[in-house]
């Protein structure tokens, strides 16, 4: 079983149309695991009917029971959140600041302080158009732990890949170099950057690709919108060389990207133009690499 | 006053709209410009500045010293993160999943677990000429953002009174770094774009702005694109759109050179006059 994590550093590049349309070429083949877990949008293009739901339970939170409290002040004192706050002497939780760490629980003198379990997010697995199934979440509104709901969500694809013997997990993941995105390069068999050639989407490839040396991960790149910028354009190519990142394809600037997304379709699905060959061509480079 | 301009949905032109505006209102007001997505801090790319500033963030981990701990393990007990864990006769510290709580440090009985400071990010303060702009950027193989964004915000509350207008580019997600980066904002701005994905990303971040009790308005990027279903979302939960910032190539090919669009662009001009009015209004409010 391989698994081909999508990612890019910066946001907006394109990442979910690409995987989406990958998820279709690879039909049965191919369990997806969307990634993305604060802002997932795979399931408006593969249209999921889910199968099975659950409440994905991390970190905990702390809560004062107002009747044993004795406004002491020790769980301020020790708190590294600011999320005791105190006013008029009556002391409560901020629980946008509580990192759930219990130190105030284990001071408190009178046992005020419990630590309750926190719900942050559901995740599923559900049917996708496929003919495969994909697995997904939903984190909670500002919820933290987003690194170990993508955790969860990879492991349910890969307890599936495995009872129904697929080949292929396709992870998107999600933007940035931070918690999620090293959970979800965990295990990767091969990492695929989508990039686009703005001074941004370059400062923020390279920060990426630093991550993934950091795994030994071995990965290939695909530019899109390749052609708005072609010097920038020539200076990622340079960059992909030095770094040893195989070239996988240039995707050109089309708005079918944003059509398709309208219609509820990959792109692949919607158009049989140039662009859904390039992106054939992709998954076949893809598959040869595996 | 605190603005800070977020969207959900990464890549819709956040850093676009903080860079242009934290330029365009510096003609008349006092501005700094601070940029919060530590993960991938990308405002500095679109201006020229002259660093004034700029000094390494620390996070406090705790590290062993043997000679006095007698094995209790109590720090492991206290360690909600798994970060502190006793192997046979010796303690390890995970730094990436300590949260710097203290906790093991300070309950330890024999103090063998002093906290010493690691590198987690480094901030960056200049100055573009027309007002002043600040980035903090996390270490790659450090995890956690929101230690970084909280050191950041603090540099600029003691460096920056409430004469000026603050301006903070934020991470995109709804997740923790976003809470940081919004929670002490006084107006939010949600950039989106009108497409299915823009949508669906920009409800989340609509609903995690109510869970904070937070006012904000809606700027549309790449209007023309997509469809209209953003605009009937907006009028039906009566969420003010402040500005329609139009769809075009050659918007994205200056973009693609890191350079500022209202200059060159008079419609985007004219769209970014509409924001910094609203803004300006609002600060007469509550300042």
């Amino acid at each position: 079983m391989k698994e081909i994590v999508i990612i890019s550093g910066k946001g907006g590049t394109g990442k979910t149309s690409i995987t989406a349309s990958f998820a279709v070429l690879g039909g049965r083949d191919v369990i997806v695991a969307d990634c993305d877990v604060d802002a997932a949008d795979m399931h408006l293009l593969l249209q999921p009917q889910h199968i099975k739901s659950e409440d994905f339970c991390s970190g905990e939170l702390a809560v004062i029971d107002q009747d044993l409290c004795i406004q002491c002040g020790k769980c301020f004192d020790v708190c590294r959140f600011d999320a005791i706050e105190v006013t008029d002497n009556i002391h409560e939780v901020d629980e946008l600041s509580c990192e759930g760490c219990g130190y105030c629980a284990r001071v408190c003198p009178v046992e005020a302080i419990t630590n309750i379990p926190l719900n942050v997010g559901k995740w599923h697995i559900s049917n996708i158009k496929t003919g495969s199934k994909m697995v997904h979440a939903k984190l909670g509104i500002g919820a933290d732990n987003s690194g170990k709901l993508v955790a969860k969500v990879k492991n349910e694809a890969k307890l599936i890949a495995d009872t129904e013997s697929k080949k292929i997990i396709l992870v998107d993941g999600s933007p940035g170099v931070g918690c999620p995105v090293v959970s979800s390069l965990t295990g990767a068999s091969f990492v695929v950057l989508v990039t686009e050639p703005s001074v941004s989407g370059l400062h923020d490839l390279k920060r990426v690709y630093e991550l993934v040396a950091k795994f030994r991960l071995k990965a290939g790149c695909i530019i899109n919108k390749a052609d708005i910028n072609p010097k920038v354009s020539k200076e990622i190519k340079e960059f992909l060389q030095t770094e040893n990142i195989i070239h996988i394809a240039d995707l050109p600037y089309d708005e079918d990207f944003t059509k398709a997304m309208t219609n509820g379709q990959t792109i692949v699905e919607f158009s049989d133009g140039s662009l859904t060959n390039t992106i054939k061509e992709s998954w076949k480079t893809i598959l040869e690499i595996l | 006053m605190k603005i800070a301009i977020a969207s959900g949905k990464g890549g819709t032109g956040k850093t676009t709209l903080s860079t242009n505006l934290a330029s365009y209102l510096a003609q008349t007001e006092k501005v700094v410009l601070t940029d919060l997505d530590v993960e991938e801090p990308n405002s500095g790319l679109f201006l020229k500045y002259e660093l004034l500033h700029s000094e390494d963030k620390f996070k406090m981990i705790p590290q062993w010293n043997d000679s006095a701990c007698t094995l209790c393990g109590n720090c492991q007990k206290v360690c909600n993160y798994h970060a502190v864990i006793q192997i046979m006769d010796s303690i390890m510290v995970f730094p990436e999943l300590c949260h710097s709580c203290y906790a093991c440090s300070e309950l330890c009985p024999t103090n063998s677990l002093p906290m010493i400071p690691k590198k987690m990010g480094e901030l960056k303060h200049g100055t573009t000429g027309q007002f002043d702009f600040i980035e903090s950027r996390l270490v790659i193989g450090e995890e956690q953002a929101v230690p970084l964004i909280n050191q950041t915000l603090k540099y600029v509350d003691q460096k920056f009174d409430n004469s000026y207008i603050k301006i903070f580019d934020s991470p995109p997600g709804t997740s923790c770094p976003v809470i940081e980066a919004t929670k002490d904002a006084d107006y939010i701005i949600l950039i989106t774009e009108p497409t299915p994905f823009g949508l669906n990303d920009v409800i989340l971040a609509v609903d995690t702005m109510k869970e904070l009790k937070k006012e904000f308005g809606i700027v549309i990027n790449r209007y023309g694109i997509g469809n209209n279903e953003i605009i009937e979302y907006c009028n039906k939960h009566n969420i003010p759109i402040l500005a329609k910032i139009p769809n075009s190539r050659k918007i994205a090919e200056t973009y693609s050179k890191g350079e500022l669009l209202y200059d060159k662009f008079p419609d985007v001009k004219e769209e970014l006059a509409k924001i910094a009015s609203h803004i300006l209004d609002i600060k007469t409010r509550i300042v």
